[in-house]
């Protein structure tokens, strides 16, 4: 179980740059739920996965994963309990390094690095199985340098790297965005497939309101900071694509209304 | 010919700076210039020890772990200290010429009657040629050259057996893949930090290690003898690169090492064609610019070449058009 308590995230505090992130976000997301966080271009909703996996210190508030108090954890060491997929397909691999290497570095996220060999004979084919599964025919390439293969086959390869070891936690960082249609399309049906499969808990990022609406049973929006609506279960298996849709537009009359609102005020007052 | 069996020998105890410098800067790309002052650390704490009558094995050791140490200091000055890679190195560089003139209390220790590896390596050259000179490929060579130059190239080869071994651990990987994407391997549970400081801790321990060996082949520490050996092991990194043409580890490792021996022969060729030994470092300089700067250097001529016959073809299209 994922909660966030009251997060709060001012960047480049105290200059005239400063941006308000996150403006005091609490959520809760249970054990084996999959929660798709929409939302426009600044909205916070890629901060808000960025202060779960660590990348920056929390000005306030609190995060717990799995019952540990993660608020003070750095980056690496949360990496023991989620998996993470980016949005750039090259963040996510070792690109001079072969398939198999990445993979075998993912097999032992979180756990210790010693001096055994990364790769042993029994985890070499072991890794063979699994990445046949994708059905993309990478096991024929185990030993290619992971930067020689397309977008849409590293992304896959960073899904299974992310969910080798079980993860408490899956952040997907609109982790589609960056591809073709068709490959896109292919690494949905690739997570919808994993995250099923496993029961992962997930909290997804992304902008397309096709794959908030199709995609997971829990849509949170955000905007400004905020949670603006969160629909769970029962409203989340009503709503389609265009409702979220029409929300958003709701959302950017409304804000549209608000600064002209202030114009008229200025203009009648000042 | 003892001129090339001697460029050979040093080329081979440098490839170990050569790989030191390889760890840092094309593991993590982290230029290290702390290797200026920590071959000369190396040097200084074997002949100190040496003087003092420890076993030269036991010296060299030491010089290895005291290298360690000064990466150490650069790692930690650079990832929590958050000062700039090149600071970093340049504060532990210049810190470790005023502790290198205190460990040899002197700028310059001789070890001319000190047992030292070269005296193990006289021995064996003896024993392998059974006199005092040895016939090496039709050329007559000392036994001294000749066991000095068989000892460097078996420690050369361990100690690349070791670090081709090494990189293929998983902490080894791990190494490799915190310079390859910092980002990825952090979200597997890595602190790059703490490879980094790892990472310079090996590097500079070979590089002192070099050290050791080199001042014994050559029978003295100098506390000048460091300048420029940075620049040193970043062309012999390159002229490898070059030679083997690949990014696989052992072909890094073997190229960078076929790379120090080949520059060390260059120089001691150009040496003897009467290139002025004050002109070294210069030209050391300059063929390390060049190598890096001629792989961008020349795509853009071709592509500027192209572009001229390309401009000239559309002007006539464009005269053509105007004609109609």
């Amino acid at each position: 179980m994922l909660q966030l308590r009251d997060v709060e995230k001012t960047f480049f505090a105290g200059t005239p740059n400063s941006v308000h992130a996150l403006k005091g976000v609490s959520l809760t997301i249970d054990e084996g739920s999959f929660v798709t966080v929409i939302g426009t271009n600044g909205s916070g909703k890629s901060t808000l996965l960025n202060a779960v996996a660590g990348a920056f210190p929390l000005d306030r508030g609190a995060i717990s994963l799995g019952g540990h108090d993660i608020t003070r954890w750095p980056e690496h060491r949360r990496a023991a309990l989620i998996g993470r997929v980016f949005q750039n397909p090259f963040s996510g691999t070792a690109p001079n390094m072969t398939v198999a290497e990445n993979l075998a570095l993912a097999a032992r996220r979180g756990l210790g690095r010693g001096l055994g060999p990364l790769l042993p004979a029994r985890l070499v084919s072991e890794l063979r199985d699994r990445v046949a599964t994708l059905n993309m025919q990478l096991e024929t390439r185990m030993d290619n340098p992971i930067g020689t293969l397309s977008g849409g086959q590293r992304q896959a390869l960073t899904l299974l790297m992310a969910t080798w070891r079980r993860p408490e936690l899956l952040l997907l960082d609109e982790h589609t965005a960056a591809l073709d249609p068709k490959s896109a399309d292919q690494i949905v049906r690739l997570t919808d497939r994993i995250v099923s499969q496993h029961r992962l808990t997930t909290l997804m990022v992304t902008h397309s309101m096709q794959q908030a609406a199709t995609l997971g049973n829990r849509i949170v929006m955000m905007n400004q900071g905020r949670v603006l609506a969160d629909y769970t279960e029962a409203q989340r298996r009503r709503v389609r694509a265009e409702d979220l849709v029409r929300r958003f537009e709701e959302i950017r009359r409304d804000e549209r209304l608000d600064v002209s609102a202030a114009e008229m005020l200025r203009a009648a007052y000042v | 010919m003892t001129l090339l069996v001697s460029a050979w020998t040093i080329g081979l105890i440098l490839s170990l700076l050569a790989l030191g410098v390889y760890i840092s800067y094309r593991v993590f790309a982290f230029p290290d210039i702390t290797a200026d002052g920590s071959i000369t650390f190396g040097a200084a704490v074997a002949a100190s020890m040496i003087t003092h009558g420890t076993n030269p094995l036991t010296a060299s050791a030491v010089a290895f772990l005291a290298g360690s140490v000064a990466g150490i200091c650069t790692g930690v000055l650079h990832t929590r200290f958050k000062i700039n890679q090149l600071l970093s190195g340049i504060l532990v560089m210049t810190a470790l010429y005023s502790v290198n003139l205190h460990v040899m209390g002197q700028s310059n220790l001789p070890l001319l009657n000190a047992k030292t590896l070269t005296t193990y390596a006289e021995s064996l050259g003896r024993r392998i040629s059974g006199r005092d000179t040895a016939n090496l490929l039709g050329w007559t060579v000392s036994a001294r050259d000749l066991g000095s130059l068989i000892l460097a190239a078996a420690i050369v080869l361990v100690i690349a057996l070791i670090a081709f071994v090494f990189f293929r651990t998983n902490l080894g990987s791990a190494m490799r893949a915190s310079g390859d994407n910092a980002q990825m391997i952090r979200a597997m549970g890595v602190s790059v930090e703490n490879m980094i400081v790892l990472g310079l801790a090996l590097s500079n321990g070979l590089i002192a290690f070099s050290g050791a060996l080199l001042a014994q082949y050559q029978g003295f520490a100098d506390v000048q003898m460091g300048i420029g050996m940075v620049v040193w092991g970043l062309a012999s990194v390159i002229i490898g690169r070059a030679l083997v043409g690949s990014d696989s580890l052992g072909n890094a490792l073997t190229g960078t090492i076929m790379g120090s021996v080949l520059f060390r022969l260059i120089i001691a060729l150009a040496l003897r064609w009467g290139l002025n030994p004050n002109d070294l470092k210069l030209v050391t300089a300059l063929f390390v610019f060049g190598a890096l700067v001629l792989p961008q250097l020349l795509p853009r001529v071709a592509r500027a070449s192209s572009l001229r016959s390309g401009a000239g073809a559309q002007a006539g299209s464009l005269r053509y058009t105007g004609g109609k």
